[in-house]
Order: structure tokens, then sequence, then C-alpha cells
């Protein structure tokens, strides 16, 4: 096994291009555990903790462009105002240590259907900003997870940032471990309610060969709150529509029995989670509502 | 009952400071907690190569070929050995019956089997090299229950068994059977107003110490071999070691080595023959670490069970009658499977009085991974089951479980269901009054002025719940353990304890082989020795074969027997001491003849308190010596067929009362506390004690809420050999641990102290399943428990994963009726 060490991003692209089977390394989260497990013995492994730019991020007007490397620490200490749902999923990924190295870049090169960033970057909507010396493209997250461990990433390409819709109103972040820490998701569930669009957008983990958005149930509940007048008039989402909402949710998913959990477990999860993020995350739209209108 | 906390049997108390009854500081904690302990894992030595062993990857299959040569012709390679390389005819290894090969021969009988070992300059070339090993298996049918290990034309997993247990097994694939019948069980259920029936399914649990197996073995120039090494009882080790070796037992020269928890774990082999073998046949110190997942197939596990219980009772809420069939998978080897057996039989009752019983426990042989000796030793499984019962009949009757315990809990001079008369101690109805009485935590923890601290949720920071579904449930449970070997094992361990003037001043030295393996009996054996001798330095020796047999760091017996050879042993350097001081200084002083005379403060002095002689002008330059065997009362076998006979050497007792908070809707369980009172007899360390029953305790709850090895039912292979997948409690999900000590004296210990190490991790599981239950209302007949269980989202049959829910058993003696399903 041979170890790149690029000492800028120039170096990384140009090391990627010549090669294309090089494994990057940043955290180690996951290519750490593969290694160690022998599950996988890259050709090349390709360090990019000396890249000191992949662990910067930039809040801008609409997004806030987050190096790959951007430790979980970072995103649940400085971004919780932006990122409100990814710093919750940040929260839960594994223990303090590995909070410090770990950042999305691994899990979206990994693109494992646990990696817990995912929901919450689907929910809040974001762009993968891939690069290689052939140029820059920036993928929709909905377009990136391409298969179990896949993503749509080219063989030359690298992460360079990921491009995440700063929150326009409350986000949720919930997921199913057997134990209180330091565990991999049994099922996970990310929901941002976005007023500006008036839209709620969710993402599914661990419940699903890839990480998913529950599409139809958006649908069903943007159609429910929109006919309903609930954006203007803020009421209290009926039951009934929060019901239908988590079964179309649990519906969405496409789990499998293993070790961790069972595929009934998990889409029953997934419904209870999707009914009390929503609870949670309308509950503060209207709270936020009375504030502004009480201040108007 | 009275708690009265005196220590009886004290030979001389000693104001030394540091003595019994302190909360001295482990010598090593320091070291520990800042990560500059050497454990075994760390040892190296110059030129030393690395170890590394093939296991099989199936779990059932005659080897039709091993072909070596490409692992051999790999550069850096210095050995390949194979069953075949095996130096002398002892080729089998076992703690009482030599069933395990040192390396598979002919067939493999479990998943990740030794097969073949290498040792080469790097720990990757051998990795390497041994997965260039090539073995051709051909598959043979699996043995994985009791239905398949019983059936007509089962496979037998050993064919030609001549062991002690063979000739009275009613199947060649049961390991080892104790009946225990005392009363008339039938008649008495004619007596009863309520009867109830349970079934019970206990996960496999693993000891999951923290540091792996690893050793290091440096081939001597006597042509013997020096074995640094992690284990639980060097001198068992050793009577294993030597005859594969074809080395006498004294060429064979074993030093502890820092060992990262056991839990009985370690009492079996692992690496030790392997890497002996490999120097030997190098002429090389060879150094084997396995890795986590190696270790999930390096050590034994706790016994998997299926458990049948019926209990009776009147409707004033006294027992009639226990009938009881336990049946614990062995897997593929025996390990302790036979004591494992006697201890689940003998205390499967609980600490309860009923005079008519009917008991059967088993053990299997099947082709899943072998079980052994772990914390509890199969009173663990009995009692989650007896606990589940004991509120069952209560809910029937309609009583107070803690009451209903209460009416039913044995006492001092209770007859066991072996007969056996329990002579010390029993505070049952107290430990469970005690636990009952406890301030209760607080309701709804969670609710602060800046909205739910998920921290204190199920689920924790994963942000499950803000509260919704979450119901708190309180469950109690109590229970029995036997301290120390039973069953007429000689129990019994040595210590050799020093008394020399060095640098002008009196110091000890105490040298045991008793294996430290963080139960804090390098403290304990200082405290002692200041207690009997009065001098303040005490050195305590590193632990190896250069002193006599310690027995095992296991069946919470060290404090009991190693304290009690310390004991002894010290008491004769004192008698020696006297006697040089009366030979050398009794003309001076009458009262050396009259008083009745100890040491204190590095002195001799009367019981009067007056100074007769300083230690150093008494001994001068001469050194006192003694080392001397010590032994506790007594046992009996159990006898095969009635199983009555006093088996055990003493009992221990403690009971939990644990508050659970459950999210009902997505199946997340928050223990909130876990609330302890353990009789110990006599607190030699009390700080170490409650560190014990804390200890235990949270071991206690991994098996009830997340802790198990899952087996696939079709392959036998293990599905979660990681520390991803196999969960441990973080201190996270490590709920408060009050604990309250009783030290009511057992007249036959030394100092009255009782073991403490086992008892808390019995109670605590069937603790928090009753809890459990308290909060949701459901059956949960099976541990561990998972989210699934609670929210009716278990597959329907047996599942991958092994989530069963449901687990019926067979009736009584229906050793071939079918348990579950198979092949689905």
């Amino acid at each position: 096994m041979d170890f790149l060490r690029p000492a800028s991003w120039e170096e990384a692209l140009a090391a990627k291009a010549e090669h294309p089977t090089a494994v990057p390394i940043a955290g180690g989260t996951d290519v750490m555990v593969e290694i160690n497990f022998d599950h996988r013995r890259p050709e090349y492994l390709m360090d990019l903790n000396r890249v000191a730019d992949l662990t910067e991020w930039e809040v801008g007007e609409d997004f806030v462009r987050l190096g790959a490397s951007v430790p979980y620490t970072r995103i649940m200490e400085d971004l919780r105002t932006e990122l409100p749902g990814l710093a919750l999923a940040s929260h839960t990924v594994a223990s303090p240590q590995i909070r410090n190295r770990g950042g999305v870049g691994g899990n979206l090169g990994t693109a494992s259907p646990a990696g817990d960033a995912h929901p919450a970057l689907l929910a809040a909507g974001a762009e993968v900003e891939a690069e290689s010396v052939r140029g820059t493209r920036r993928i929709p997250i909905d377009a990136f997870y391409t298969g179990v461990k896949r993503n749509a990433l080219a063989p030359d390409e690298l992460i360079r940032a990921v491009h995440v819709r700063k929150a326009d109103g409350p986000q949720q972040f919930s997921k199913v471990g057997t134990r209180n820490a330091m565990v991999i998701a049994v099922c996970a569930f990310g929901l941002a309610v976005h007023p500006d669009t008036r839209t709620v957008r969710t993402g599914i983990g661990s419940a699903a060969p890839t990480p998913i958005r529950a599409t139809a149930a958006e649908e069903f509940l943007n159609a429910a709150l929109e006919e309903g007048g609930f954006w203007d008039n803020g009421k209290v989402v009926t039951p009934s529509a929060v019901k239908r909402f988590a079964d179309l949710c649990a519906a969405a998913c496409d789990p499998i029995d293993d070790v961790r959990g069972t595929a009934a477990y998990r889409r029953h999860a997934v419904g209870v989670m999707a009914r009390r993020t929503l609870t949670w995350t309308w509950e503060s739209y209207r709270g936020a509502r009375r504030t502004t209108e009480g201040a108007a | 009952m009275t708690a009265n906390g005196a220590p009886t049997g004290l030979t001389q108390g000693s104001t030394t400071r540091g003595g019994i009854g302190e909360s001295t500081l482990r010598p090593d904690g320091v070291l520990k907690v800042t990560g500059e302990f050497a454990y075994a894992s760390d040892m190296w030595h110059e030129d030393m190569l690395w170890g590394q062993i093939l296991r099989s990857t199936v779990a059932h299959a005659e080897i039709v070929s091993i072909d070596t040569s490409e692992a051999l012709a790999t550069a850096g390679v210095y050995a390949v050995m194979t069953y075949d390389d095996l130096p002398t005819d002892v080729r089998h290894y076992g703690l009482e019956i030599r069933d395990t090969p040192v390396l598979a021969h002919g067939k493999v009988r479990h998943h990740g089997e030794p097969v073949a070992i290498v040792a080469a300059d790097h720990p990757e070339t051998a990795r390497r090299a041994a997965a260039k090993i090539r073995v051709e298996y051909r598959e043979l049918p699996l043995v994985t229950d009791e239905a398949s290990a019983t059936a007509p034309d089962a496979v037998l997993v050993h064919e030609h068994r001549t062991d002690h247990h063979s000739g009275h097994v009613p199947h060649p694939n049961i390991v080892h059977r104790q009946p225990i019948v005392r009363g008339d069980a039938d008649a008495a259920a004619g007596r009863a107003d309520v009867i109830v029936e349970g079934d019970y399914c206990f996960g496999m649990q693993d000891q999951a110490f923290l540091g792996p197996e690893s050793g290091l073995a440096v081939p001597g120039e006597d042509g013997g071999v020096d074995l640094y090494i992690a284990t639980q009882w060097l001198h068992s080790d050793l009577r294993q070691i030597a005859p594969v070796l074809g080395l006498p037992e004294d060429k064979v020269r074993m030093t502890l080595s820092g060992v990262g928890g056991a839990f009985g774990g370690r009492e079996d082999l692992s690496m030790q023959i392997h890497a002996c073998l490999l120097a030997l046949r190098t002429g090389k110190p060879v150094k084997i670490v396995y890795n986590r997942f190696e270790s999930f197939f390096g050590h034994v596990h706790r016994h998997p069970a299926r458990l049948h219980y019926e209990h009776g009772a009147t409707r004033d809420g006294r027992l009639t009658h226990v009938k009881c069939r336990i049946v614990l998978d062995g897997g593929a080897y025996a390990s302790a499977s036979p004591a494992v057996v006697g201890n689940a039989a003998s205390l499967s009752v609980g600490p309860y009085v009923c005079e008519d019983v009917d008991i059967e426990a088993l053990a299997l042989y099947s082709n899943n991974p072998p079980c052994g000796a772990m914390r509890g030793f199969g009173a663990v499984q009995a009692c989650f089951a007896y606990e589940a019962q004991m509120d069952k009949v209560a809910a029937e009757l309609g009583l107070d479980p803690v009451e209903f315990r209460r009416i039913n809990a044995m006492e001092q001079g209770t007859l066991m269901p072996t007969g056996q008369r329990v002579d010390s101690p029993a505070p049952v109805a107290e430990l469970l009054r005690r636990v009952k009485a406890m301030p209760m935590p607080p309701e709804r923890q969670w609710e602060s002025s800046e909205g739910a601290d998920v921290r204190q949720l199920p689920g924790g920071l994963s942000n499950t719940t803000h509260g919704e579904g979450v119901v708190r449930g309180v469950g109690y449970a109590v229970g029995i353990k036997n301290v120390g070997f039973s069953e007429g094992f000689d129990d019994y361990s040595t210590a050799r304890v020093r008394l020399e003037v060095a640098g002008g001043r009196p110091v000890v030295t105490v040298h045991t082989a008793m294996a430290e393996v963080g139960q804090g009996g390098v403290t304990v054996h200082a405290q002692i020795a200041r207690t009997e001798l009065g001098v303040a330095e005490v050195t305590i020796r590193p632990a190896d074969t250069q002193v006599g047999s310690a027995g095992s760091t296991s069946a919470s017996r060290q404090t009991y027997v190693t304290g009690g050879a310390v004991r002894n042993a010290c008491e004769l350097v004192r008698e020696k001491v006297l006697e040089i001081g009366r030979r050398r200084l009794g003309p001076y002083h009458p009262a050396w003849a009259t008083a009745e005379l100890l040491l204190e403060g590095g002195k001799v002095v009367t019981d009067g308190g007056e100074v007769l002689a300083d230690l150093v002008d008494v001994l001068e330059d001469e050194v006192v010596e003694v080392e001397e065997e010590w032994r506790h009362r007594p046992t009996e076998p159990f006898d095969p067929r009635t199983g009555q006979g006093n088996g055990h050497v003493q009992y221990s007792f403690a009971a939990h009362r644990a508050v659970v908070e459950v999210d009902t809707e997505l199946g997340l369980v928050k223990v909130i506390e876990l609330a302890c009172a353990q009789d110990v007899g006599k607190a030699l360390n009390p700080l170490s004690v409650v560190g014990q029953i804390q200890g235990g305790t949270v071991q206690g709850l991994g098996i009830a809420v997340m802790e198990e090895i899952v087996v696939d039912p079709v392959t036998a292979k293990v599905r979660n050999p990681s520390f991803t997948d196999y969960l441990l409690p973080t201190i996270l999900d490590t709920p408060a641990l009050p604990v309250d000590v009783l030290e009511l004296a057992d007249d036959h210990a030394p100092y009255g102290l009782r073991g403490v190490g086992e008892a808390p991790t019995l109670s605590s599981t069937p603790a928090v399943l009753a809890a459990i239950r308290d909060a949701t209302g459901l059956a949960l007949d099976r541990t561990p428990v998972r989210p699934e269980h609670l929210t009716g989202t278990a597959a329907d049959q047996d599942p991958p994963g092994g989530a069963r829910n449901v687990t019926p058993s067979a009736p009584p003696g229906a050793l071939t009726k079918s348990h579950t399903a198979r092949g689905t």
C-alpha cells in the first residue's frame, strides 16, 4: 500500500488523477475500520490532512460552504444556528475523539446508508462540491447517493466541500441506536421546515440501500400545509395529517433485517421519528411566528 | 434479622495504617487511568517474532487438506505449524475434560477454531502468511440447539467420549447433566393455589475484557520456555501447557503480565500453547496479541440458555414447589460446562425456602462457539428466570413482589435444594428491605426551563424523544451465588510471606501466584500483611509459578482463599518472629513468657500495650519466610441422581432495585438507577468492594438491554464479532448506582468476609427486566431486550440476528422435542 501525502489541494487532485484507485483519508472514521478489518486493501491511501483549507468553512448568503474535513465538533459548536439539523446529527457521531477528527466529507465519500450526516443534508438541502483536474462541479445531494456505499463521484474526483442551505426554519434530527452513545444508527430521520419556500424536507438514514428522502410524504405534507393555510395561520397540524405523513415516511423505507435491527422495527421507528420531529419543528415554527408577530 | 456488623475471626488487630477495612488505593490505579500501565499486549522483546493463528471459517467440517507451502515460502516467515507438527502425543487440553485440540485435528467443530499457527518477523507478514494457508473443508451437518443435538440421527460433536461424565449423560451431545430432586414436587403441586409456568431465553454474553488475549513466550537456554501471560490462573495453564510441549512443569516458567480484565474469559487457555510452540520451534521470542475481532473467537462466552420453570404457591404467598429445566449451550468444547451445570442446578431455586423441588440442568455440546466461565457462572441464567417467575407468581396472588419474596426468603439455617444447610448469615429479606427503602430518583428529570434535556431521556443525545411515550418502571430482584470452587474440588491457595530488616526497617514481602485481573487482590494482600504483622512497608511480588498455586481468580474466591492463605502465612511468620524474640530477648523481660504478644508499628508489644522490642532488634539479619497452602472447608460432590450434597463453601447475596424509563413507542430503555444492597461479611477494602458491586451491576445491565453475541442459527457463525455491533454499556448508559454494604460476618471465613464479585451480576439483569415489564406491561421472556421486543416488530421466527421473542421449550424429559424451527 502506498501512502500519498499531498501538501495542497492541487497536489491532491493531481495525485487522484494519476491514481484513481487512491482512497482519500481524512479523519479515518470509516477507512481505518475497513483497513483494520481487512475489508479493504487500497493500492494507494491519500492522506488529506495536510490540505488545510478542507477544514475551513464560510457562511454565505444562502449556503454554508463546509470544507470536507471540518470536524463534527466544529459543526456542533460553531454552526448550530446555520445548520441546526447537521449540528444535532453531529452530536450523535461516535465519541468525542472521533468527532474531533471525522467530517462530513468522509460520510459522503463512504456513502453508507448509516452515515449520520446524510439525513440532515437531505432535509436541509445541499450540494456536494466535487473537483478533479478536469474542473469543478456541484452535485445536488438528492443525486449524490447512487447505491449501497456508492456515490456520484467520478474516479478522479475528490470532495472539496459541501454547500448546505442555511436554515430558514426549524430543523430536527433523531437517530435510533441501542445504546445512548457511540452507536451506529439502526435508523435515523432528519426533517427541516423551510418557510421561505413553504416546504418541509426529510432525510432517512439506515432504512434503505441509500440515504433517501421521503418524497411522497413531503408532497403530501406540503400540499396539506398549503391547503390548510398552516404557513399563515400558524395552527397545529392536524393529527390525521401528522399520522399520514408519518405513515408515508415509514412507507418510503426499504429496510433490511440485520444484526442491528429488523426491517419491521426500522420502518416503525422511522414513522415514530417522523411524527415527533414534525411535531417539534412545527411547534418551533409556530412559536417563532408568534414571536415575530408580537414584535411587529 | 439485625445487621450486626462486627467482624469475627480477627487474629490480631493492628492500628498500622493501610490495614484491612481501609480503602487503600490500588498501586496500579494511577498508571491505568493515565494509560501508562503495561498490559500484556505492550510487551516487547528484542528479536521477537509475531505469532498469528489461522482460524476456521466454517463451524463444522472435515479438514480435507491443509497446504502451508505458500505461507512457509513467504519472506519473513519463520515457522508454520499444524496439528501434525505438535511435538508430543498430548495434543488436547481443557479445564476439566481434555477435549480441545491445540490445533484442529481432522475436523473443526466451531467457527473460529485454531487450525494453524504462523511466526513471522512482523505482525502483518504473519497475518498475510496465515491467509495464504489453504485449508479445504468438507462441511458437516450442524448441531446448534437441543433438538439438533439429541435428534435420533444427530451428528456427534465428539464421537469417542471417554470423559468421566460420558457414562451418565443421556446423550453423547450432552456434556453433563445434573438433576436435583428433593421432597415430592408433584405432591406439593397439589397443595398449590396457583401454578405459574414460564419459558425463558438467555442470550450469549461476552466477557469483553478490554485487554485482548496476549502473551510473550521466550525460549530458555535450558530448553524450557518463559511465558509472560495475561491469565486468571497460572498453575492451571501450566498443567495444560507443559505436557503438550513435552516439558516438565519446572521448565515452563510463567509470569503474570498486565491483565486488562478477565470475568471468566481467561480461565481457559487461548494463545499460551501456540506462543510456546512457536518460540520453541524458532528459538526466538514470540509474541501473540489478538485484535478485538479475534478476541471474540479466542475465549469462551457465557452460556446462552433456555429455561423452563414451574412455580406453585399457596394463597398466603408460600412457595409449594419449584420444577425447572435449564438447558445451557456449551458449544463445541467442554470448558467449564460441567461446573456451570452444577451451579445452575444447585442455585436454580434462588434464595428462597422450598422443600419440594424437581430440577434438571444440562449443557449441550454443539457447533456454536464454546462457552464456559463468566462472572456469575450458571447462577446468572437461573436468576434471570426464577426472578421473572417470582414476579409472575406474586402478580397471580395479588401480592407485592417484594413482600412475596420476603415471605419466602431463606435465612441462616435454611436447607438448599441440595440438602445443604446455609450455616452463615443469609440476609435476603433485609437486603430487599434496604433497596426498597432507598429514596426513589425524582420523576421527569429531563424537564428543564429550556425544554427537554435529552441526556436524561431514553435515546440520549440521539434526540429521539422529548418525553413522548416515556413511562417509568420499577423492578426488584435478589440472587444467590456460591463463593469458591465447589463439588469436592480441592480449592486451595498458597502464600509465601517474608519478614526481614532492610535499610534499618522491617519490611514484608508477599508472594503468591494470584492473578490480579483488576479485582484488587494486590491491595488486599498488602492490607492483610499490615494487619497481621504490624509492619507498614509491604511489597507484593509479581505473580509467577515460582510459588505454589493460588487457584483461579474467579468464583468470587481470591480474597477468601488467597487472602486466607496470606493471613495464615502471616500468622506463621508472626509465631516464628515471636519465637526468635523469646529466644533472644526473653530473659530480659518476663512479659515475653507471660503476656499475649502482638506485632504493632514495627515492634513487639504486649496486649497491654507495652513495647518489648523493635523488630529490627528481634530479627537483626535473620529472615523469616513461610510458604504454606491454605484450604477452606471441604465440599462434596452432588449425588449424580438426586443432586444432594454439601457442594458449596459459602453463599453470597445481593438485591437490586432498578428504575427505568422506557420510550414505549421506540422501545428504547434508559436505566435511571440501579440500587444494590449486598452482604459482604467484612469489607476488607470498602472502596474496592463498592467498585466490584458497581461493576457487576453494570455487567448485568449490559446483558439486560444490549450485550449479545449473535450466532447465525443456520451457519453457527458469529455475526457481530466487533465492538461496533457487540454493544457494551458506555458511561452514558450507566445509571446512578447507590450501594448499601452490609457486613454480617461468616464465622467460617477469614475475617468473616464473603466473596463479592459475582452476586451483583445476578440480580441486576432480572431487576432491569422487571422494571421494563413494569413500564410496558409486556411479558419479556428473553434477555437482552431489544427495541423490537418492546414494539412488536421482532421477526416471527428465529430471525437472522437471533432476536427471539417467544421461546417455547420442551417439557421436562422431552429431550428430542424441537425447540425452534431450524433452517429458516
